[in-house]
């Protein structure tokens, strides 16, 4: 099956999707990260302004995490990363729905 | 006259939405006249109205056979371009269920050939999606892999995509699809009209109201000797592959947009494609925070697509409406189905703030000056609104 391209910026394609098909992350175990941002029933682009307005208060090479439920998340923090060259680490679904998306501090 | 003199009553609408549908063409209206008053007549029979009738149905389809590259016993007319689809993928499919069930499309493919997909797989069919790179171009080496697996029936392609304007490679698709002996459906719904249709299609639909014809007009073209077979109960009409009386006036009026069309192309294209040029390097410049998308060089002429960071897509839209702009976003349709754009979520671009312009045949230049010079503080005010400075 082919799978979309990750949004991510420059890093690795960690949570393939069918282009048809619900979002889905690989349910894994979650790291810890730095700071946790709860934009759980927020629409886009609120979980990304948060983002944007919070990432510099963890230190370089931090991680946030965005808890996000918006399906326009999935793929906007990934893309948001790229063109603010910032990393995605990874995305993780969260089991009352939504995803932990994680995104390192790169400047 | 000066747009600060006019009161906002009489001030001028620019339409930058092509791409949902181009304004009625000159020639179309003309035709559609003259038309409605000889070709009224049911072309089946065998009076001298009737023959008539027959006659400029004839004559039409002959026209669009010609442009579009299609013989005219391979053309038949249908109710829209996304009949034509549905009625592309099912007869077809159904026409090679004995060869198996296997369809193969484009993740970005228009939402007539991602429903019809979806139908053949509530059938029991397989449906295999070949993705596409950040610029919105379908991979040609993992298409045509796909499509030569044993049991495909069927792949389908556009020309080029109806939200960001890239063309795909239906050229090397075709030779694929010959090569592996699969029938390729080209959707040309966006680029009929504008850009001459790639050859090796084996199915070949379009829409007239793209091209500046009558809206209620489809374009079902099928190779000679494609194997196909209607979904729908027998009907005698359109080679036996459309039901339903043909809306003579409507077709003729297709025919006669799409021949101006077609002429007009050759200095149109170039205009249109140069003030896609200034929007897609302007609006970076003066708007922070956007992301233009889209391949920048292969692409639709008129069509260019950009998503502004944290701007809800909606509020640009009804802003850009209220400052005299008819504009489109694939992000708009968030709010009827809550899901971002398929064809942005697949390229991995921002689905937020999308703002998608697509500039009709004769659009003026200062139509273009104008929305450069309102957009960016449109952008700027709602970003504000959210707190963003």
């Amino acid at each position: 099956m082919w799978r979309r391209r990750s949004g991510g910026g420059g890093t690795q394609e960690t949570s393939p999707r069918e282009a048809h098909e619900a979002p889905q992350a690989p349910v894994r175990a979650e790291p810890a990260a730095d700071l946790t941002i709860d934009a759980l029933g927020r629409k886009c682009p609120i979980p990304i302004i948060m983002l944007a307005e919070q990432i510099n208060s963890v230190s370089l090479g931090g991680v946030v995490a965005v808890l996000a439920d918006d399906p326009a998340a999935f793929t906007d923090i990934p893309a948001w990363c790229r063109l603010k060259s910032h990393a995605h680490v990874d995305t993780y679904e969260l089991p009352q729905g939504g995803w932990s998306i994680h995104v390192r501090r790169n400047y | 006259m000066p747009l600060r003199a006019a009161p906002v009553s009489v001030l001028t609408v620019a339409y930058l939405d092509a791409a949902s549908t181009e304004p009625l063409h000159p020639a179309a209206r003309d035709a559609f006249m003259a038309a409605l008053e000889a070709g009224w007549a049911d072309p089946a029979r065998l009076y001298g109205t009737a023959r008539r009738a027959q006659m400029l149905l004839d004559q039409a389809r002959a026209d669009v056979a010609e442009i579009l590259g299609a013989r005219p016993d391979e053309v038949s007319f249908t109710s829209s371009g996304t009949q034509a689809i549905h009625l592309g993928v099912l007869g077809t499919l159904q026409g090679r269920r004995r060869i198996g069930r296997r369809m193969v499309t484009g993740a970005v493919e228009h939402s007539s050939v991602l429903n019809a997909a979806a139908a053949h797989e509530r059938e029991g069919g397989e449906v295999e999606t070949a993705g596409v790179d950040i610029t919105g171009r379908v991979d040609a080496g993992a298409f045509a892999a796909a499509l030569s697996r044993p049991g495909t029936a069927l792949a389908c392609l556009q020309t080029a995509n109806h939200e960001v304007g890239t063309l795909q490679p239906v050229p090397e698709a075709a030779e694929a699809a010959q090569a592996a002996g699969v029938p390729l459906l080209v959707d040309a719904a966006q680029s009929a009209g504008r850009l001459p249709v790639p050859g090796g299609w084996s199915v070949l639909t379009a829409s007239a109201h793209k091209w500046g014809g009558p809206a209620g007009v489809g374009v079902l073209a099928i190779r000679k000797g494609t194997r196909w077979r209607s979904p729908y109960p027998e009907d005698e009409r359109e080679h036996r592959r459309v039901p339903g009386f043909e809306n003579v006036p409507a077709i003729v009026a297709a025919a006669a947009a799409l021949r101006a069309r077609a002429a007009e192309e050759a200095e149109e294209g170039p205009r249109l494609s140069a003030l896609v040029e200034r929007i897609r390097r302007e609006v970076p410049r003066l708007v922070p925070d956007v992301e233009v998308i889209g391949d920048p060089v292969r692409r639709l002429a008129h069509l260019v697509t950009f998503s502004c960071l944290y701007v809800e897509g909606e509020a640009l839209l009804t802003e850009l409406d209220k400052s005299g702009f008819s504009i489109s976003s694939g992000s708009s349709c968030t709010a009827s189905t809550l899901r971002p754009s398929h064809v942005l979520e697949a390229m991995g671009v921002l689905t937020h703030g999308n703002v998608r312009v697509s500039l009709p045949r004769g659009v003026s230049e200062s139509d273009v000056d104008r929305f450069l010079a309102v957009l960016p503080d449109v952008v700027r005010r709602i970003r504000s609104s959210l707190g963003v400075h």
